[in-house]
């Protein structure tokens, strides 16, 4: 494997307090040395003035759909949006086809992963059998297998018994519990967020109280069972006081936000474009402000793209039978860039910590550091790159983008997994 | 005196829009010259049998596809008359065995139509903003919304409203209540956006599961009790229980809902002398509306019917011109 040196970047690593120009030396897939006094002749070498090198990008909630939802990703495809994204990690959800509830399902994800040789992929697993919200999964052995925890994401547990027990069994693991905190019987129905909008449109609403009384009920749970709880796509108000408080007294709760919860609000769907259709819903702006605030102020740990891929022809559907959801991957840095850095709001570690450092923790990968010694995975961002996002660009299968022909400043331009450079903006 | 294409003039420049596609995004000065259209067909044509034959050629030549996607029979029938008074070819798309039950997309659907050479589509669909996509997709086609989802019904509110103004002279100052099921009818939303730009004040009253609180927030008052609001209504729109849209049964039963909120001869004994009653259609005899209203002479509700060919014919005449009006430019 060739040695990479990368010099003259701005290096940010708020694992280890650095944010200063520096030089990196990458040797045998690690991090070799940082301003070394000699670099090995035949090091490739890397001139990255004007440029940020961080701890590679880690995003913890992402649909790869793969198996059973072939026409919407694959595992090759969504991990190379993943590369051109920016990210170095990513872990995907259970809820494929069939669901990653067994052994040979985690395995098969993880080998596909290998296969493909983009990013590295940690698979999440069910928490119930076959995602039905009934019967506890075989965690112990699922966790074994190499998944970095468990979700029924795209649907709630709706039974607080089954939810309290998987706590309780998660401890013996330290094992994340990931939340999709949704009342479904309050949902049912929803197109988008209950409110003034909804109202004029005439789309049945999913009401904010839907996500407050779930995240609600799991904090409690947490609270009696000691359980490490992460709560996934955090957007609203409410659901942000809860984690807050939740934090203050001590549970052990992370949060997610993301991309879009922080950008767009409910008044987009006045398009009828299904690809502001997701769940949670794009609430009102004062959501939107609450998620931004508790992004801030580090009540929300990190951002997560719910990458989900949809095939065009099921978002080209009317608007009450579409899927939820759009693709995230290759939007969420440019996006985070514009709203955090360039306005001021977020100095460039805070933005690292929450993209890469944090992600990391809540899964326990031991990602999001430059430290001597730890995996060379690392994204290279051109802050000020002015570029467009074009359907025909997309490394995605999917295209159910709502940002599609937006222009942006700033994104990843290399993507080093493993001492490997993996992507590079041509 | 005797109409014809060549007397009845052309187009109004005011009208710019290809596309009806609900009364929300429609000007005063728009709405009021749809209405005074729609005025012109029922009086010079509809109404004068004699010499014009109920018809007037101004769109020979021209093919309007019906693309209804749930169940119509006035609204359809009075868009296929509306189309034929005013020459052009009227054409029914049964939905129900098309090639939708095979999974084809909308869009898909009206492509095809569309290569078929057709100048207008009015549509229906269950879903809201249907006709806004189509709108979209489609080139150098009118869209006509005949009902999206629980959202918009224009040409509905348009001859709610001009039953309305032909009763009383005008819209300004009224108060219109609209009384049932808000939550799923698309004629309320469209009623509201029309009567409001006209300056009438708009209350709508209903069982509180079915009548949101933040209509507030667009100048509409709302009630729980029709009882309290009667004296002070100049007309009463009763709006049908669309319990095919209920997601959840939002009353107990229809019987609490009639003694609540049916209108019949006591609760008329309350209102204003001359009152005005209208109602959508299809009517539920002795649910809404008890049998001696909906036939006693405050109801109006078979003027509506009339009033609703000559409103399509004015949707149709000035979006179709419009339409070919762009057509021009870029030929």
């Amino acid at each position: 494997m060739t040695d990479l040196f990368l010099e003259n970047a701005r290096v940010v690593d708020p694992q280890n307090g650095v944010d200063r120009k520096a030089s990196l030396l990458i040797s045998a897939g690690k991090i070799a040395a940082i301003d070394p006094d000699a670099v090995p002749s035949d090091a490739k070498r890397y001139d990255l003035s004007g440029k940020v090198v961080t701890p590679g990008l880690v995003d913890l909630h992402v649909h790869l759909r793969q198996p059973g939802g072939e026409e919407d990703e694959t595992i090759d495809t969504g991990t190379l949006a993943a590369v051109a994204g920016g990210f170095t990690s990513i872990a995907c959800c259970p809820n494929t086809q069939p669901p990653l509830d067994t052994q040979a399902s985690v395995e098969l994800v993880r080998q596909l992963a290998l296969r493909a040789k983009h990013c590295r992929v940690y698979p999440l697993c069910c928490i119930s059998k076959n995602r039905e919200g009934n019967e506890l999964a075989e965690l112990g052995v699922l966790f074994a297998a190499g998944a970095a925890g468990c979700t029924d994401d795209g649907s709630p547990i709706n039974d607080a018994e089954l939810m309290r027990r998987a706590m309780e069994y998660s401890l013996m693991f330290n094992k994340p519990i990931l939340s999709h905190a949704e009342s479904s019987p309050l949902d049912k129905g929803g197109v988008m967020h209950e409110g003034l909008v909804s109202l004029e449109l005439g789309l049945r609403g999913m009401p904010a109280a839907a996500e407050d009384i779930m995240v609600a009920r799991d904090i409690n749970l947490a609270e009696i069972t000691g359980a490490r709880l992460h709560i996934m796509h955090v957007s609203t108000a409410g659901a942000v006081a809860a984690v807050r408080r939740a934090k203050e007294r001590g549970v052990q709760i992370t949060a997610e936000v993301t991309p879009h919860h922080l950008t767009l609000i409910d008044e987009a769907l006045r398009s009828f474009d299904a690809n502001f259709k997701m769940n949670p819903p794009l609430r009102s702006a004062e959501h939107v402000e609450a998620c931004v605030q508790g992004l801030l102020d580090g009540t929300i740990d990190a951002v997560s793209t719910d990458h989900a891929p949809h095939a065009p022809e099921k978002k080209m559907r009317e608007i009450t039978i579409a899927p939820f959801g759009i693709i995230g991957l290759e939007t969420a840095l440019p996006l985070m860039l514009e709203k955090f850095i360039h306005s001021g709001l977020m100095t460039w570690p805070q933005l690292i910590e929450r993209m890469s450092l944090n992600p990391s923790r809540i899964l326990n990968l031991e990602k999001g550091s430059l430290a001597v010694g730890a995996d060379a995975d690392i994204t290279v961002i051109d802050p000020d790159l002015e570029w467009t996002f074009t359907e025909s660009e997309i490394h995605s299968k999917s295209r159910n983008s709502p940002w599609i022909g937006r222009h942006f400043r700033g994104r990843a331009v290399m993507t080093i997994v493993g001492g490997e450079v993996r992507y590079q903006l041509s | 005196m005797s109409v014809s294409k060549e007397t009845w003039g052309g187009p109004p420049a005011l009208w710019t829009r290809p596309h009806l596609l609900g009364l929300e995004t429609l000007s005063k000065e728009e709405i009021t010259l749809l209405l005074d259209t729609a005025e012109r067909f029922r009086r010079d044509i509809l109404e004068d049998p004699l010499a014009t034959g109920r018809k007037i050629p101004l769109l020979t030549g021209k093919t309007i596809v019906n693309l209804f996607f749930e169940n119509s029979t006035r609204t359809k029938t009075s868009f296929g008359l509306a189309g034929r008074r005013l020459g052009a070819d009227v054409v029914e798309f049964a939905a129900a065995t098309s090639s939708l039950s095979k999974g084809e997309t909308i869009i898909d659907t009206a492509k095809n139509i569309l290569a078929m050479g057709v100048d207008a589509v009015v549509v229906r669909h269950g879903c809201p903003g249907t006709p806004h996509i189509l709108s979209r997709r489609l080139e150098n086609c009118s869209v006509l919304n005949a009902g999206d989802g629980t959202h918009e019904h224009p040409t509905q509110a348009l001859l709610d409203i001009l039953t309305i103004r032909r009763r009383f002279g005008k819209i300004e100052g009224l108060t219109v209540a609209l009384v049932g099921d808000i939550a799923h009818s698309r004629t309320a939303r469209s009623d509201i956006y029309g009567l409001q730009k006209l300056g009438a004040k708009v209350i709508v009253c209903g069982p509180s599961t079915l009548v949101s609180q933040d209509w507030q927030k667009l100048g509409v008052e709302y009630s729980y009790s029709l009882d309290a609001i009667l004296p002070r209504v100049d007309v009463l729109n009763l709006l049908r229980i669309q319990f095919e849209r209920q997601v959840v049964r939002p009353f107990p039963s229809i019987r609490e809902y009639a003694l609540l909120y049916a209108m019949d001869a006591q609760r008329l004994a309350a209102c204003k002398k001359d009152v005005l009653i209208i109602a959508p259609g299809p009517i539920n005899r002795g649910v809404e509306i008890t049998p001696d209203v909906a036939d006693g002479p405050q109801s109006a509700i078979l003027d509506q019917v009339t009033n609703g060919v000559a409103v399509r014919m004015a949707a149709l005449w000035l979006t179709l011109s419009a339409n070919q009006k762009s057509l021009n430019k870029t030929i």
